[in-house]
């Protein structure tokens, strides 16, 4: 593969860690500690919804997280050619 | 049949399962001692990682802390999980193509140097020791407790045990043995849950339930709420604001701290390709999730109960399952103001009942009134929980031993069948100083296992993540970043624990961050030093760093290999 090449693959990359990463921190930190209090004004069913992005939602949000770059990735892999047989 | 005989039958035949299947899968080459052979499945992988991961603390203690911490407890849940995203995005592909067998090998390779290997060696095994030590008490405790043998026969049999099958089947005994621990401690967890929820709000599901109506139709959480002021408690689901920076720390430092456990990382060698781990993280953080999304509903739903069963109840009255737990001297009841009924405020003047948090998820079934056979259940899934961590971290020290110490320092020629052989001994050593130091544990369980995150957060995660996003961090930088992090971080922990012996009180807390959370400021100096002095000093040979170019790429993974002796 050429240098060019590796080198867009590898951006790609940094870009789909930073995106899938901003949205954990904004999650779990964001909506889970230093927003919940406010969050918690708002009600989903017998949730507040800072308890509840705290306590149940960052979890879901995680496992989703996770799934997103595992399909991200294994397109990329295809498209650039570096995919393993 | 009472609770008792279901107690033994439960635990009898969930462990005539786990030596069954470690003698189908005994391991047969080091290869298969140290990463069963590299030919996990990303589902086997991630159940078993799921087990090793949830300890006797995730099982027994969590959801109990969260019945007595409200929202706060939140910072274990998004910390023990939250280290996943972290691992599958930032760490276990690559360290997959790396391909070699433990986190100092990575070390050592990248930063083209035995010493730093040495100090990763380090680390790990005191990382490592210091979290099997609490699994071994946890094992001790629930033997005791339940089968009413003393404490140290119950660490006994643990050692018994995890002896067998680790020694002889290795990671791929373990991984095996894991799968089918999983089973146990997650039908164990959940179904007292199902059923709690179901007689409580109606609804099966209780990651759902704890957000529905009572009866009454009012809200569970909002009836909780009430219940708390009224006893003078904060609200179950108000936000402590004094309290969010420490609680920022906190869940900064298990979730970095989980990235960084060189038992945690290991699992990902265990898979064929780069894909897998990728995979294999989702995996094991879903069969993690089930627990982690069930452990606050128990919380909420075992604190409504409490309150609901023993406030203001006549001290003749109480269940027989209270008596049982005063004798275990884990509940008492002081009649301070000698009216007969129990009073449970938060004014600690007036308060007559004080709870070990610990019992709640062992009392949680007896509580709401379930058949003996949930009870027992619930014991023998403590017990998967406990002896499928303590193996897992086993592994990684006889390893580092045998491996990283022996064959890469002092014994290089050393033959497949001598280091397989160095690898069982050490396992056996390893067991048993494990056990001892458990029927004899410095400090409390839960000071120690904090301490193991602080440390891997503040040592392992920065030196890994430059490893393989940095090509210009060089052995200077990490070296100096991984010692002064964890001389940083132990220093701390050491002198603000009272339990080990430290003279700070909570008054002189830098920015009011509890032990527990100074781990993600470790983490901070650690990065800043290794990148700073990586830059003052020579980069790093041209051959490393296209090895840290090749990591990047998934293609031409191949099965995890023994590596090159310098």
């Amino acid at each position: 593969m050429s240098p060019d090449k590796m080198k867009s693959y590898w951006r790609k990359n940094l870009r789909y860690l930073f995106i899938l990463l901003l949205i954990w921190f904004a999650v779990s930190y964001g909506c889970g500690v230093l927003f919940a209090d406010s969050l918690n004004t708002i009600r989903i069913g017998g949730f507040p919804l800072g308890f509840w992005f705290a306590q149940q939602g960052s979890i879901y949000v995680f496992v989703a997280l996770i799934f997103v770059y595992v399909y991200l990735m294994n397109r990329l892999d295809r498209e650039y050619d570096v995919d393993e047989k | 049949m009472d609770a008792q005989i279901w107690t033994y039958v439960m635990v009898g035949a969930t462990f005539a399962v786990y030596i069954g299947v470690a003698i189908w899968s005994r391991a047969g080459s080091t290869d298969e001692f140290y990463v069963a052979g590299g030919g996990v499945t990303p589902l086997a992988n991630g159940m078993a990682t799921a087990a090793d991961w949830m300890s006797a603390a995730s099982f027994l203690s969590m959801a109990g802390l969260i019945s007595f911490m409200g929202f706060g407890g939140a910072q274990y849940l998004m910390g023990w999980t939250g280290g996943y995203v972290l691992l599958a995005l930032l760490l276990a592909p690559y360290l997959r193509k790396f391909g070699k067998f433990t986190v100092p090998d990575f070390i050592g390779e990248r930063y083209y140097s035995k010493n730093a290997r040495l100090v990763a060696l380090i680390c790990a095994l005191f990382v490592s020791f210091t979290y099997v030590v609490g699994q071994m008490k946890g094992v001790g405790v629930a033997f005791a407790r339940f089968l009413d043998v003393p404490f140290e026969t119950g660490v006994l049999i643990g050692i018994g045990i995890v002896f067998f099958y680790a020694v002889l089947g290795g990671m791929k005994g373990i991984t095996y043995t894991q799968v089918a621990q999983y089973c146990v401690l997650i039908f164990a967890f959940t179904v007292p849950a199902i059923f709690i929820s179901l007689q409580m709000t109606g609804n099966p599901i209780p990651q759902i339930g704890f957000g529905s109506t009572l009866k009454d139709g009012s809200y569970l959480l909002d009836k909780l709420n009430l219940l708390s002021v009224d006893l003078g408690f904060a609200e179950y689901t108000a936000v402590d604001s004094d309290n969010l920076v420490n609680m920022f720390f906190i869940t900064a430092a298990l979730m970095f701290g989980t990235a960084g456990l060189p038992h945690v990382i290991v699992r990902f060698f265990t898979v064929p390709k780069v894909r897998d781990a990728r995979l294999s993280a989702g995996y094991a953080l879903i069969f993690i999730a089930i627990l982690y999304t069930t452990a606050p509903a128990i919380a909420a739903f075992a604190r409504t109960n409490l309150i609901n069963t023993l406030s203001e109840r006549p001290y003749k009255e109480v269940p027989s399952w209270f008596s049982n737990w005063e004798n275990t001297g884990l509940l008492e009841f002081d009649d301070k103001n000698g009216d007969g009924k129990i009073q449970y405020v938060a004014d600690q003047s007036r308060n007559e009942l004080i709870i070990d948090r610990d019992i709640i998820v062992l009392a949680n079934p007896e509580i709401a009134n379930l058949p003996d056979w949930i009870v027992a259940l619930v014991v023998a899934g403590g017990l998967a929980a406990a002896l499928s961590t303590a193996a897992g971290l086993l592994l990684v020290i006889s390893t580092s031993i045998s491996h990283d110490l022996l064959k890469s320092y002092l014994k290089p020629n050393i033959t497949e069948r001598g280091e397989l052989k160095a690898a069982r001994v050490s396992i056996a050593v390893a067991v048993v100083a494990a056990g001892l130091a458990g029927i004899n544990p410095p400090g409390f369980v839960a000071q120690v296992v904090a301490l193991a995150f602080g440390l891997a957060a503040s040592s392992f995660f920065p030196a890994i993540i430059l490893g393989i996003f940095d090509k210009r961090a060089n052995q200077q930088g990490v070296m100096a970043g991984m010692i002064v992090g964890i001389l940083f971080t132990a220093t701390y922990i050491i002198y603000f624990k009272p339990q080990l012996g430290g003279p700070g009180t909570p008054d002189g807390y830098w920015f009011g961050i509890a032990p527990e959370g100074i781990g993600t400021l470790g983490m901070m100096i650690n990065f800043f030093i290794s990148v700073a002095i990586s830059r003052l000093t020579p980069p790093p040979p041209q051959e490393v760093q296209e090895l840290t170019e090749k990591i990047r790429f998934p293609r031409g993974s191949g099965e995890a290999h023994d590596i090159t002796i310098h």
